[in-house]
């Protein structure tokens, strides 16, 4: 009933005398009411998948078109037809085509996501290096780049492990956290820390039969200062923990009677 | 009841099966819990029952035998069986006997996380120094 009261009201139709007195003023503040709450469900609510429970007349009548209709005189309203663009530049025919078909691939729209990390390594982890030069070595982890490698540093004053990148797949993630707050490592990235080309000179006859001159690059005192930077926030939080310090300055390794497999890192 | 001793002065055995008679469980599921024999159903098999398990039969290989016994009656009810525990004070008694102690103590140990292997091993090599100190003293003072 409510319903039919609303609809007559946007149609301004006289109705029974005595409905009309009855109507609350919220009910008229609801039909009247510029804003309309959007419906979110269907009017026809599904038996079966693909079976509605109204039929076509019954959800015309339930949809209101009648109304609509009534109200715009007769027929449905309708947008007013775009006015006619100008035609598109005519297109020469080309001057050629090729024998056969020839396949054009589709585009590949992949993007790589960067490796899923472990639910252990969280940033301030302690993880131990499996693999490589720091064999052992306890680690601090600091952020996942977008390769997927993972940013870590010693702290190089603590157990010479510079910032560095670690594969996920060799390192164990111990549950010993470090405190990062004071730590910024936003600067970091892949590009960071790729080696940088050498130039190849040309070489003449007599050049070519000496051996090549190793030049040892010295490191870059930019990314000394950053190693720094990154490692004075970390070792004040290190510090604040007793035997920490000593424990980052030890390297892990199996002893007789340590079964990995039962071991709790 | 204590199982009918013969005329031996000495009893081969300590410990019998019998109701209220507090096993380990050392072999499935339940490993490592503390139950109670409510009652022996034939040669291989008790019926077995703790405070936070449901009463079920156990063969006598899977059960090691405590030296706590309560004072059950056969088969009783889950309130008498807890209340009778409560009055032996059966966990108490097992976590001061020495067999209850070492079980604790392994369990810690296998709990320990690198970092805190790694504090146990200076606490074990400052534990070693001082005694070595004490040691040296003791050598000195017995040379003098």
């Amino acid at each position: 009933m409510i319903r039919s009261v609303s609809y007559a009201i946007l149609l301004g139709w006289p109705f029974e005398g005595s409905t009309v007195l009855r109507i609350s003023l919220p009910l008229l503040a609801l039909a009247m009411a510029p804003t309309k709450k959007e419906r979110t469900a269907s009017r026809n609510p599904s038996l079966v998948r693909g079976i509605g429970k109204f039929s076509r007349s019954k959800m015309y009548h339930k949809r209101g078109i009648w109304a609509i209709k009534a109200k715009h005189g007769g027929s449905f309203p309708r947008h007013e037809p775009k006015p006619a663009s100008a035609p598109p530049p005519a297109v020469k025919p080309p001057k050629f085509y090729p024998a056969d078909d020839v396949k054009t691939p589709i585009p590949n729209r992949r993007k790589p996501k960067p490796t899923k990390l472990r639910a252990s390594i969280t940033p301030g982890t302690v993880l131990i290096l499996l693999a490589g030069r720091f064999m052992g070595k306890r680690v601090v982890f600091l952020k996942q780049l977008p390769s997927g490698l993972l940013l870590v540093t010693g702290p190089f004053m603590i157990n010479g492990v510079p910032l560095r990148r670690v594969n996920q797949a060799y390192v164990i993630a111990t549950s010993t956290k470090v405190d990062l707050s004071g730590v910024n490592v936003d600067k970091f990235d892949d590009k960071y820390f790729t080696k940088e080309k050498k130039k190849t000179t040309k070489k003449g006859e007599g050049e070519f039969f000496e051996t090549d001159k190793e030049e040892t690059k010295a490191l870059p005192q930019e990314k000394k200062d950053d190693q720094k930077a990154v490692d004075s926030q970390l070792i004040k939080a290190i510090e604040a923990v007793e035997d920490l310090k000593v424990y980052l300055g030890a390297r892990f390794s199996l002893r007789s009677g340590m079964k990995p497999h039962e071991l709790k890192f | 009841m204590q199982a009918d001793q013969g005329p031996l002065p000495v009893q081969p055995f300590k410990r019998y099966v019998e109701i209220g008679r507090v096993a380990l469980v050392n072999y499935g599921k339940e490993y490592g819990r503390l139950v109670v024999i409510v009652d022996v159903i034939d040669q291989n098999r008790a019926l077995v029952d703790a405070p936070d398990i449901v009463r079920g039969q156990m063969n006598f290989k899977r059960l090691s035998l405590t030296d706590i016994k309560i004072d059950i009656p056969r088969v009783p009810k889950k309130k008498t069986l807890i209340d009778a525990m409560e009055a032996a004070d059966v966990k108490n008694k097992w976590e001061k006997s020495s067999w209850g102690r070492k079980l604790i103590v392994q369990k810690r140990r296998a709990s320990l996380n690198d970092f805190d292997r790694f504090k146990v091993m200076l606490a074990k090599i400052k534990r070693g120094g001082a005694i070595r100190q004490e040691l040296a003293k003791l050598k000195k003072e017995n040379a003098a």
